[in-house]
């Protein structure tokens, strides 16, 4: 044991460290992406419901499919880390877009009015009243979205990104469970401490209702 | 002098052509308090909400100070009118003092004033700014959230407060509190006040003038001393129906008024 992880421990540090990278990374775009779009769903509901079918074909392609299928495009086939990312962004779109779209909708229409009716504009509504309130919801989204990106990214090692999922391959070519074991419980635990950091931040975002009610 | 707020000859009417309100014309003196009456469904909560755009009138016009309401941008209206409604509306994730100060701080005063400000207020609506300022919404009682919606909806000293059945979901005692706080209130404010109800005595109580709505149109306009002792077949009517109601306590009913 000790000497495997003499022989591994370093090469486990290093795609741990790449793994976080690719997740984090399509993490980011994928943030960036989803929640304004689920604002501007909210604002226009009739895309609602086309919009989040898109997300959700997207989530339904099988990971090593959706890598195959980027491989050959200009620019992103170049380096197997872009498909990746690119890959786990579109995973990652769905549970942000509709959770950030539920969790503004689902702001007591109330709250809303009264915002409209004491002068707030509507970029001040937005950020003080809608997003605060809604960010519970949207970080939900945030976590379900890194933790199936942490899961999935060891599937980007087919197509050479990297990532822990390298060292599953490789265990599974040369039937060696210890470097399949060395790949899957980092990631496992990685994705478990996302689940938590992610997990505690929401809860402290959570809002009782002003009458005490609900949450 | 022109009136404080006034409305020429309001219709409303939804999509579907049926008309919400017919007709309405309004002026209320500066100063004053009038009291829109009238059962769920009659239009009181629509004509109340055509004062802030809210909802705008199909024909008619509203004035503010004799000037029409579409000629001020609608961030700048209704921060001149305090607004509050039965459920209060307080934001759940800002303090009491945050919630008092909200409409301050969106035309950027600095947060020293705000807070002076809101401690004023809180005292101005009875709640002590040292035990409350740093409460919750979800930390009060029914009667204490509806005077800090109160305090928010005097904050930035508005001429004109629209109240929209503002103690309808209260207790009865508490409401009767509320009732006495607001009137002192108001005899120390010259705020012009707009108020709707379905309650009869809350009307007598606190206006200096009652307009009585039924399906969308005038029934009876009258000073708060002609109304009470006035023969007139529509505000018995309604005196009958609301004393039958309040015998029998039945739980008042929400106005939907059918908009939005």
């Amino acid at each position: 044991m000790s000497s495997f992880l003499s022989q591994y421990g370093g090469e486990i540090a290093t795609l741990t460290l790449e793994h976080l990278w690719l997740t984090g990374a399509a993490m980011l775009f994928a943030t960036l992406i989803a929640v304004p779009a689920g604002i501007w769903l909210t604002r226009s509901p009739r895309w609602a419901k086309p919009v989040i079918g898109v997300a959700n074909v997207l989530q339904t392609i099988p990971s090593l499919a959706m890598f195959g299928f980027l491989l050959p495009l200009p620019w992103l086939g170049e380096r197997a880390a872009r498909i990746a990312i690119v890959a786990l962004t579109a995973y990652a779109l769905l549970p942000i877009l509709r959770n950030t779209y539920a969790g503004i909708r689902g702001i007591d229409p109330t709250l809303n009015e009264v915002a409209r009716a004491i002068g707030l504009t509507d970029a001040q509504r937005l950020f003080k009243i809608e997003l605060p309130l809604a960010a519970s919801f949207i970080l939900a989204g945030l976590r379900t979205a890194t933790v199936t990106c942490i899961g999935i990214a060891t599937i980007a090692a087919a197509v050479g990104a990297g990532g822990l999922g390298e060292l599953i391959f490789r265990g599974v070519a040369s039937i060696d469970n210890r470097l399949v074991m060395a790949g899957a419980i980092p990631a496992a635990l990685l994705a478990l401490a996302a689940d938590a950091a992610l997990g505690s931040l929401e809860r402290r975002f959570r809002i009782p209702n002003a009458d005490g009610s609900g949450q | 002098m022109s009136a404080a707020l006034e409305f020429r000859n309001i219709s409303v009417a939804i999509a579907t052509g049926r008309l919400l309100l017919k007709d309405v014309s309004l002026a209320l003196e500066e100063g004053t308090v009038t009291a829109i009456l009238g059962r769920s469904g009659s239009g009181k909560t629509t004509l109340l909400r055509t004062a802030n755009r809210m909802i705008d009138p199909t024909s008619g016009e509203v004035m503010v100070g004799g000037a029409s309401i579409k000629e001020l941008s609608l961030v700048d209206l209704r921060r001149q009118m305090g607004y509050v409604i039965q459920e209060t509306g307080l934001f759940p994730h800002f303090t009491v003092e945050r919630n008092v100060g909200i409409v301050l701080e969106a035309e950027r005063q600095p947060r020293s004033q705000r807070i002076q400000r809101s401690t004023g207020l809180l005292q101005l609506v009875g709640l002590d700014a040292a035990a409350f300022a740093h409460r919750y919404p979800h930390q009060l009682s029914g009667g204490q959230r509806q005077r800090v919606g109160l305090a928010r909806a005097l904050a930035a000293e508005p001429k004109i407060l629209l109240m929209d059945e503002p103690f309808g979901a209260l207790d009865p005692l508490t409401r009767a509190e509320m009732q006495d706080m607001l009137r002192d209130l108001l005899k120390q404010l010259r705020t012009t006040v707009l108020l709707v109800t379905h309650d009869l005595d809350e009307a007598l109580y606190l206006a200096d003038r009652i307009l009585l709505l039924g399906d969308g149109r005038v029934l009876a306009d009258l000073a708060r001393d002609e109304f009470l002792q006035s023969e007139m077949p529509e505000i018995v009517a309604y005196a009958g129906a609301f004393r039958r109601g309040q015998s029998a306590a039945m739980v008042n009913p929400i106005d939907t008024d059918g908009i939005e």
